[in-house]
């Protein structure tokens, strides 16, 4: 049965006339030829540019802003985490790292254990360090120099220069005196200020003279040893030498009267050595600290102390690794609860806005253009987040170095990768929402109240 | 002169058990011009026969020439372009979205077209002043009241100049005037020479088009309508 229309009496190809604009002719549209019986060109297909998917997904995100800020807030919180771990890590692997200066990298310290009590008795003091450790060290590859030092037993023997009575001013001065090897100037890194040294000679031939620390000197009035100015200890009289201006290494050397160790033995009654201070070449510390023991007392190596600087690489290694383990973990975790809330409330809005893309599909939208939209939403969602995670944790890094006073170290390559793990989070997690959306049956959706 | 629908002897069942004749056989020709009412009870198919009509289902017999063009031989990418370019949907429940204003709304009808971007939105603002809502261009809808609503959806389906105006119970959200109002339109649009077809329960809107196709248990009956 066909239902003949009647005749319609209006003019052929009328259209909305008045304010609508006259039609562009497009394909697809009313034409004269009979029947276009599946001539599949002549039928445009339905498009979603690239630049409708941004507008929309950019409309959608911002018609309900605290909303889109609450999907987005696990993700922001994950990347921050994350961002700040990384950080942390390296801004405190850094801070440790800083304080391995080259100095104390190049340093190691021998001296004995139970250095008083040996043996019993406190005038016994029974050093294992011999006196020619300095000889025997410095044969050890790896070794740049080598001295040894003692505290003088001065008792409450005093200082003094030349005997001048002067009876305003106090001439006389408890002032450490020490023992040192002639190669613990090279150790120490001293550097003089006017004078010179004492050498092995002066040690072989037990002369007594003396080089003063400024601070001793300055005490002691001396300020010139082109005449070698003699001073006192007790009643032993020391010819000046030398005056130094700084020490890199034990700076109780710069208050101090520094003799030879010859001296010292005979004249105040010194028994042992006390340490041994070496330089090592950078990175032999830990093998002159095994070897060193072993060179001074081949016996009894175990009743040597050796002090050596922590490894920097063991320590660097093992705080990243406790920091980041940790924390990695729970951005991590954050991450994942981020993405399951957008995934969440990815697949709340599909549900909300059914009749949306009920009327979507029916204006011409494809499923794929539809999954496209769900999918550009959630991943700009992610991205958003994973920006504002990423200020958020460099922010983090940022205070807590400025609080620890640190330098903040990042690697330039964090902010720019962690939005982009942002998006990916997203685009994964609007995955299963988006193929939801786009297998909604529009006639079903279309029937619901809008 | 081509008609705009061309249904030839179209069916559609639904797949049991048991199974659903919805549309059987279905005959009818629409005219480039013409205002026809779609009246059944519920149940009687006529929504199945607005889904075939809009191209958001397929029949499994029989044939649907869209201005000439047989669609059951198109790809879905193609009836969607249809879709786009040829029909416009009007609902009852309006579907506009909340978060948009009113020009928006109607400029949403474009997204899936080809070309024109820049001109989109004069486009809208013609297509709304048309239905006379001219000076609500940048509220939201939901500030309007219902007809008004009505209204924007109308020029949203304007405004892509289809040669089919689809309209699903376009007055069953509306309290009696301002339905009154939106059918008065409707019959503007006509005069203007577009196609209209809508689909109802009530007689009293179905009095209002030039034709009348009443269908019952999936056939189309022809009974006498007022000639304008």
């Amino acid at each position: 049965m066909t239902i003949l229309p009647p005749e319609y009496e209006g003019p052929d190809d009328a259209r909305i006339t008045g304010p609508l604009p006259p039609p562009p002719s497009v394909g697809g549209g009313p034409t004269d030829e009979p029947v276009l019986d599946g001539v599949g060109d002549a039928v445009p297909r339905s498009v979603f540019s690239l630049a409708d998917l941004g507008s929309e997904m950019t409309l959608a995100l911002t018609a309900r802003p605290g909303r889109t800020l609450l999907t987005a807030l696990g993700t922001i919180l994950g990347v921050a985490a994350l961002v700040a771990t990384l950080g942390l890590a390296q801004t405190a692997g850094q801070q440790i790292v800083g304080r391995f200066d080259e100095l104390t990298a190049t340093e190691v310290v021998v001296s004995p254990q139970n250095r008083n009590n040996f043996g019993g008795g406190q005038t016994q003091q029974v050093s294992a360090i011999p006196w020619d450790a300095e000889s025997r060290l410095i044969r050890l590859n790896g070794v740049t120099a080598a001295g040894t030092s003692s505290a003088v037993p001065v008792g409450d023997r005093l200082a003094r220069s030349v005997p001048v009575i002067d009876p305003l001013g106090q001439t006389e001065f408890q002032i450490p005196v020490v023992a040192a090897s002639p190669g613990l100037f090279p150790a120490v890194r001293a550097q003089l200020l006017t004078g010179r040294f004492y050498d092995e000679g002066h040690a072989e031939r037990g002369d007594p003279v003396a080089v003063l620390g400024p601070a001793a000197a300055q005490r002691l009035n001396v300020t010139r040893v082109d005449n070698t100015p003699t001073i006192f200890v007790g009643e032993q009289p020391l010819a000046v030498v030398g005056i130094l201006s700084d020490t890199a290494r034990q700076p109780g050397l710069l208050s101090a009267i520094i003799i030879p160790e010859s001296v010292a033995r005979d004249r105040f009654g010194l028994t042992g050595v006390e340490e041994v201070q070496i330089e090592v070449e950078v990175g032999a510390a830990d093998l002159i600290a095994t070897q060193a023991p072993v060179a001074l007392a081949p016996n009894t190596p175990e009743l040597l102390r050796v002090a050596t600087p922590p490894s920097p690489t063991r320590v660097r290694a093992g705080v990243e690794n406790d920091i980041n383990s940790l924390f990695i973990v729970l951005g991590g975790v954050s991450l994942l609860v981020g993405a399951i809330g957008i995934a969440n409330v990815t697949l709340v809005s599909v549900l909300e806005r059914t009749s949306e893309i009920g009327l979507r599909r029916a204006l011409g939208a494809r499923r794929a253009h539809i999954a496209a939209q769900f999918l550009a939403e959630s991943m700009a969602l992610g991205a958003l987040a994973g920006v504002l995670g990423t200020s958020l944790g460099v922010l983090t890094v940022v205070v807590v170095s400025a609080t620890r006073e640190w330098t903040p170290v990042l690697d330039p390559w964090l902010p720019f990768v962690a939005p982009v793990l942002g998006a990916v989070i997203g685009l994964v997690a609007g995955t299963y929402p988006a193929w939801k959306a786009a297998n909604t049956e529009p006639i079903a959706a279309l029937r619901g109240a809008g | 002169m081509t008609p705009v629908v061309h249904l030839d002897e179209l069916s559609r069942t639904f797949p049991g058990p048991p199974a659903v004749e919805a549309l059987r056989q279905v005959d009818l020709v629409v005219n480039r011009g013409d205002y026809l009412a779609l009246v059944g009870p519920s149940g009687s198919g006529k929504s199945t026969l607005l889904h075939l009509l809009g191209l958001l289902d397929r029949p499994t017999g029989g044939r649907y020439l869209l201005d000439g063009i047989d669609t059951n031989s198109l790809s879905e990418p193609q009836r969607a372009g249809l879709r786009a370019s040829n029909i416009g949907f009007v609902f009852q429940a309006f579907h506009l979205l909340g978060h948009r204003s009113n020009v928006e709304n109607v400029m949403l009808s474009d997204v899936y077209r080809r070309g024109g971007r820049a001109r989109r939105r004069d486009r809208a603002v013609a297509a709304l002043e048309a239905v006379g809502l001219g000076h609500r261009l940048t509220g939201n809808p939901t500030t309007l009241s219902g007809g008004e609503r009505q209204r924007v959806a109308i020029a949203r389906a304007l405004v892509s100049e289809p040669s089919l105006i689809l309209a699903d119970e376009p007055t069953g959200n509306l309290d009696t005037a301002t339905g009154e109002q939106i059918l008065q339109l409707f019959a503007e649009l006509h005069d203007r020479g577009l196609t209209v077809v809508i689909i109802t329960h009530d007689d009293s809107v179905a009095e209002r088009a030039d034709r009348v196709v009443r269908i019952r248990d999936g056939r189309l009956e022809h009974s006498p309508a007022p000639v304008s």
